[in-house]
This record gives structure tokens, sequence and C-alpha cells, in this order.
């Protein structure tokens, strides 16, 4: 009844999905140019990867590992910071899960490019404190993936009965650390673990921030090289979404809960 | 907090229930041991503040500051400007084309999606697509439409090659706002599948058999029960789309080489050049003119959410 004929469906789904693969194509056509004699050749993504570390494109090497660091740093800045706190709340202080949302989902209000404005001066003070290292930036991309990370930690969180499980543990004699580390992680490892892949996907097509504060990511070493030569900047950026299209995949894969066979069998 | 209450106010009670005696002894324990545990928000409290609430308050106070630092509302009656209002206008014509377009195609791919596997290969291929365009795509979707359309692009070559078509006949637009269109709308479809594909799986298969039942058809039950029952979070979704364009920047830096067209690019001119207008501080004043516009459409969202989710207990 509500569901939509084959027709419809395959007719509607094939005509957006082929217009919305066009510029993913383009972009490949765009790597395999031959130049100005015509015809296509794989010479321009040879040449990316045979130089490596030392060859032309070092310095989107170098931005790509700067991304990496961000990316890593960033996932564990949620992890040492986010995680337990949301725990704590959801354990002790119900009356604040509210709050905790606001906070978390008020990234979303705030664009970055606004962010960005007041991040300047309080950056000139993180610079003096711990050095103007490229990854101080993570604790501004905590922020931006607060709003992705909250909403994947929190439907685990829903999921299971935490206060249940914590006062089990409790009763058995297991301190706080034990609980949290070896009860609690374990059944929220699907939230967090997509919760990190959500945040590393955000870090590596961040822009605004790392443009406007002068540092170099992948991002802005990309605008840099499209500037000199476009069909690299194009390569990296298709091996770039390619690679978010696979982390986005496996979190599908490894963040659903497993469904019964009965169920979606009715459902389908 | 709750359980510091209990034991603060249990003593003054004349005679105490004996439930509240036997549990003395575990509620005692328990206060003494909220201290610490408030302790334990304190990190996210001073991380949030720090890089968020700070942030935040300086982007919006320095609006209000001129050259020397004293308070004074120059850069606030600048918004008024006709060139910043322009902007303005701009950003909001742009945010509103691209969620209506992109709501109406990515609503028509959710109605399309109903009744196939939510753990499926389509649905997982569709939902990370949907991800990467939506969320990360940035700077690199700039890059995919320059190789689709433009002067060199794909479509561009095989449109004028074959067809004798040149879409850049009277000049080219893809550097300018109008080219912001297709790229937009290109992120804008996917968050819609993302956001309201939800609320379309809320639609319960009751409400299709009762309409069944007292023999409505496929039709009555759409514009009987369906869209009624969707359209707060159709609007929901679409104001969403519109915040979402309006906030964005990469894009848009990546693909216009010059001028500010957009909110987002004169706010990067004002605070690389300080020189629009001949003002300091304009940054500070337009981000809390984009606040604005952000609080109100976010509000609106949150309270069409909020009707939505009556119908999805």
């Amino acid at each position: 009844m509500i569901e939509p004929r084959p027709l419809t469906r395959w007719l509607i789904l094939g005509v957006v999905g082929l217009v919305f693969l066009v510029p993913i194509v383009a972009m490949g056509e765009f790597t395999l140019r031959r130049g100005l004699e015509g015809g296509y050749d794989f010479s321009r993504w040879i040449a990316v990867f045979s130089g490596g570390l030392t060859g032309e494109y070092k310095g989107v090497l170098t931005a790509l590992g700067n991304s990496v660091v961000l990316a890593v740093v960033t996932v564990a800045v949620m992890l040492v910071i986010l995680v337990p706190t949301m725990v704590l709340v959801q354990l002790r202080f119900p009356y604040l899960r509210r709050a905790m949302e606001f906070v978390c989902l008020l990234p979303i209000t705030i664009p970055a490019i606004v962010l960005v404005v007041g991040l300047a001066p309080v950056y000139s003070v993180v610079a003096k404190m711990f050095g103007s290292g490229v990854w101080t930036l993570s604790f501004a991309y905590g922020i931006i993936v607060l709003p992705f990370a909250y909403r994947a930690i929190q439907a685990n969180l829903q999921a299971i009965d935490i206060v249940t499980l914590s006062e089990a543990a409790r009763s058995l004699g297991a301190g706080w650390t034990t609980v949290l580390v070896q009860v609690l992680l374990p059944n929220l490892r699907r939230g967090i673990l997509s919760a990190s892949f959500i945040s590393v996907a955000v870090v590596l097509g961040e822009y605004t921030i790392a443009a406007l504060l002068n540092r170099v990511n992948l991002q802005t070493a990309l605008v840099i090289v499209s500037k000199s030569d476009p069909f690299v900047a194009v390569i990296f950026a298709l091996l770039a979404l390619v690679f978010a299209f696979l982390l986005l995949l496996a979190i599908g894969r490894v963040g659903a809960p497993r469904r019964k066979r009965s169920l979606t069998g009715a459902s389908s | 907090m709750a359980d510091t209450l209990v034991s603060v106010v249990a003593p003054l009670e004349g005679v105490e229930p004996a439930a509240v005696q036997a549990r003395r002894p575990e509620s005692s324990r328990r206060a003494a041991f909220t201290v610490p545990s408030f302790l334990g928000l304190v990190p996210f409290a001073a991380y949030i503040l720090l890089f968020l609430g700070l942030p935040t308050a300086i982007a919006l106070f320095t609006g209000f500051l001129d050259g020397s630092g004293s308070f004074s509302l120059t850069n606030i009656e600048a918004l008024a400007d006709p060139v910043v209002l322009n902007t303005f206008g701009n950003s909001i014509g742009l945010s509103a084309l691209t969620a209506v377009v992109g709501s109406v195609v990515g609503a028509a791919c959710c109605y399309a999606l109903i009744g196939t596997n939510p753990t499926g290969l389509l649905r997982s291929v569709v939902d990370s697509a949907s991800g990467v365009l939506a969320q990360f795509g940035g700077v690199m979707l700039a890059f995919a439409f320059v190789a689709t359309i433009g002067i060199q692009g794909m479509v561009t070559v095989y449109l004028r090659d074959s067809l004798g078509i040149d879409i850049f006949a009277d000049g080219v637009w893809l550097y300018e706002l109008p080219g912001l269109v297709l790229p937009y709308i290109y992120f804008q479809v996917p968050l819609m599948i993302i956001t309201f594909l939800p609320a379309l799986e809320g639609l319960k298969p009751q409400w299709a058999e009762a309409n069944a039942s007292l023999g409505g058809s496929r039709a009555t039950y759409w514009w009987r029960i369906g869209i009624p029952v969707l359209t707060p979070s159709f609007l929901g979704c679409l104001l969403l789309l519109f915040a979402n364009a309006f906030s964005s920047f990469a894009t848009a830096a990546a693909l216009t080489s010059q001028g500010s067209q957009i909110v987002p690019l004169q706010i990067r001119a004002a605070l690389t050049s300080e020189t629009v207008l001949g003002r300091e501080n304009l940054a500070g004043a337009l981000a809390l003119g984009m606040i604005v516009v952000m609080v109100i459409v976010m509000t609106l969202y949150s309270l069409l959410m909020k009707r939505s989710a009556k119908w999805q207990r």
C-alpha cells in the first residue's frame, strides 16, 4: 500500500542516481585525459604514486599526513572527553540529558565560519600554551564533530541498560574504572566505532577552520594545488571521496544492530 | 542531587517510613559520591566553554567594538549597508532555492526507498553515498563541478562538440553566484535523504491497513494520511537544508575566485583583508547577522520536529 510500484521506484532511483554519478564520472574522466593531443591514459595517476614522499606532490602528502594526525587526535579528544561525560550523565545526572543534547547539537546552529571568527583569538592563546603544531586544531574539530558523535553514541546508550549493567558490576565489587573500561565500553563499542568513523570523515573533509586559521590540512593543500595542477587535486579529491564512502559503508555494516531475519523479511 | 535532597529532608520528618530508613545507608553513601561525580562533568564543560562558548561569544561581541576596542554600534549599522544587505539577500536566495529543489528531489528519493531492506546493499550504498556528499564533500564537490561543467568539463565539452550547445554562451557563470546552485543541490539532496527517510519509516503499517480496510486507495492513503502526517517533518527538513546551505563555506570558497557574493565569503574577506566597506571588526557584525538567521531557522526547525514527533510514539 505505502510502497511505490517497482517501476516508479526504479525510475526515481535510476534517474537521480545517474545524474548524481555524472560529476564523479567526470572527475575520473578528467584525471585520465592525456593533455593537448587528446585520448586517455593513466600517466597522471602513475606520476602521483611513483614520486612518493619525495616527489613533486610532497606538499599534498604532508598535508594528508597532517589530516590523519588531526583525525586521530580528534577521535582521542572525543573518546576522552565526550564518552565518559555521556556515560556519567546517563548514570548519575539523568536530568541533565536534555541540556547535554542541546549543547551537543548546538554546533549545527553555529556555522564553522562564525566559530572561526572567535576561534582566531582563542588560538593565539592556544599557540602559546601548546605551540602552533597542527594537531591543536583538533580542539576545534572536536566541536564540529560533536553533533555527529553525540548522535551515534546516544543511539547506542539508549539501546543498552547501562544503569543495570553498572549496578550489577558495582555489586560484584568492581570500581568505577573497571565498570567503565570492562563493562560499559565493550557494550558501547558499536556507537563509539561509528562516532569515530564519522569524526574521521568529517576531519578529512574539513576546510573552513583550517583555511582561515592558516593551517595546512588535506583540503587547504588541495585548493592550493588545484590552482597550479588541477589534475592532481582532482585525483586526491576522488580518492578522498571514495575513502570517505568506504568508511561510511563500514559504519553501516558495523553500526547497524543486526536485525532478526523474520523482521526484515516481513518489512521488505 | 535528588539523593542529597532525600538525606537532607528525611530526618526533618518526625516519623521516617521504614523504606526510607532501610535505604539510608545506601542513599548517604550515594550522597557522599555526588561531589566527585559532579567533578566528572568539569572537563567536558570546560572544553565546551573554551572552544564553543568563548569563540561564539567573541564572534558576536566583536561586532559591537570599533577599531580601538571601545563600544560602538557602527558595525551593526553596517549590516544595513546595501552591499551587506545584497549579500544576505544572495545567501538567503541561494539557500532557499537549493533547499526547495533539494527537499523535493530528496523526498522523491525517500519515497522510492520505502520498503527496501534497511540493512540491504541498496540502502547501505545510498546511506553512505548520501553521508559523503552531504557532510564531507565541501572543497571536493567544487572540483567535481569544475571537472563536469567547467570550461573544459566533461559535460561542457560533450554539449559543445556533439550537440553544438555552449552553456557558457553568455559568459562563464560557474565561478559566480549562479555556479553555486548545482553544487549546492548536489549536497542538499543527499542531506534530505538522510534527514527525511527516518520520518517516512515512522509511518505505521497499521495506518495503511486501516485505510485499506475502510476501502481507501493508494491515493487516499497519501492525501488523507501520509502527506498530513509528514508535512511538519518535511518542512523541518526543508529548514535544515536552508540552514545547511546558508552556513556552507568550503564549496563556495573553492569555486569562486573573486568577489564575496554570499555572507560566508564576505566574512572571509573581512577576516583576511579588513577592507570590506572600510571597516574593522565587520566580520563580527556579519557573524552576528548569520547567527540571527540561523537561530530563527533552527528554532522553527525544532518546533516542527516536536510537532512531527507526536506521530512517532
